[in-house]
């Protein structure tokens, strides 16, 4: 006997999600996804984000790790409301995990939650947390090539950053390359230039974060 | 990446309607991958048996339908394959495609004893 099913694999995770987003609106919170690979500076724009608005906004971050509480504890000690998620192995933040870690913060206080996913370019692109924007960092050191080796998560995000532009010059990396294959793959992404390091480009990035989130 | 996590939900999802059902044994998978999702075949048939091996799915034949990334430019209309997903439409240019297929990862129906 033969049972139709029709039941997609990450159905369970985009109905927890779809209950995520629900505490976010009635909360009234932006949710900001921020997606890259180990080492491209998540954690630096975090900081950097939070110091360029913390006047204007009040923002929480949510740090998803698989293991550790080392970037946790560099924004607890800017006093930033912030809570750990560890993953255990986990390659990715899933909806459930997103949704135990709510409790943990103040969401009617906040406006801005950024949330901090596992350092990664494949997997956090399938699993929806409920957020109002995808953002993705790729820094010039990791090379110009990414986007068509990891073609999910490019043609996935609201925002690619390109972060540690003080960097260019130094090997191949070619801004117009990247643009040209992203914007190919996805049309409406919006794209930063800009480095953490220095705090060139930053200005852009954090206005436009900051007009997303009062015009939601 | 994360194909341990995937094969539990499917194990889930099957076992699921096959004891809605009453089944015995789940003799067959019928699972739908698009090329886009990155999730790899052989990598589920390898869990499975570690995961399902309890279970009335042990012995079940996993089937995997592949579908292709597929785009349709919004003006024109044309449908084609998209090389290195680069959505320009190939025949009149246009900037506006929309993806039709390539993204779907869905338990398509199980066959049951």
């Amino acid at each position: 006997m033969e049972i139709e099913v029709l039941e997609g694999v990450f159905d369970a995770n985009e109905e927890i999600a779809r209950k995520n987003r629900e505490r976010f609106l009635e909360a009234g919170v932006f949710v900001m996804n921020l997606m890259a690979s180990p080492g491209a500076g998540k954690t630096s724009l975090v900081m950097r984000t939070v110091e360029g608005l913390r006047d204007r906004l009040s923002i929480g971050v949510i740090e998803g790790d698989i293991a550790s509480r080392v970037d946790a504890e560099k924004l607890k000690a800017a006093g930033v409301p912030v809570v750990q998620i560890n993953t255990g192995g986990a390659c990715h933040l899933d909806a459930n995990m997103v949704s135990m870690a709510l409790p943990h913060l103040d969401l009617s206080r906040l406006d801005l939650l950024i949330i901090e996913n596992v350092g990664n370019l494949v997997c956090p692109a399938e699993f929806q947390l409920g957020e109002d924007l995808k953002v993705m960092m790729l820094s010039v050191a990791e090379g110009d090539d990414k986007p068509l080796k990891y073609p999910l998560m490019f043609s996935q995000a609201h925002v690619l950053v390109i972060n540690k532009t003080d960097l260019l010059g130094m090997g191949d990396f070619d801004p117009q390359v990247v643009r040209k294959t992203v914007t190919g793959m996805n049309p409406d992404i919006v794209i930063f230039e800009l480095s953490c390091r220095t705090g060139d480009g930053l200005e852009a990035w954090t206005s436009y974060l900051h007009d997303r989130v009062r015009c939601r | 990446m994360h194909e341990l996590s995937v094969t539990e939900n499917i194990i889930d999802i099957c076992l699921r309607h096959a004891r809605n059902h009453g089944a015995r044994r789940i003799v067959r998978i019928n699972l739908v991958l698009g090329e886009l999702t990155g999730i790899v075949d052989q990598c589920i048939t390898f869990y499975w048996d570690m995961l399902a091996k309890d279970t009335i799915a042990a012995q079940a034949e996993l089937v995997f339908r592949k579908v292709p990334v597929v785009a349709r430019c919004r003006e024109c209309g044309e449908e084609y394959r998209p090389e290195n997903l680069e959505l320009r439409c190939p025949r009149c240019g246009g900037e506006q495609a929309e993806l039709v297929s390539g993204r779907e990862f869905r338990v398509e129906s199980i066959e049951v004893d």
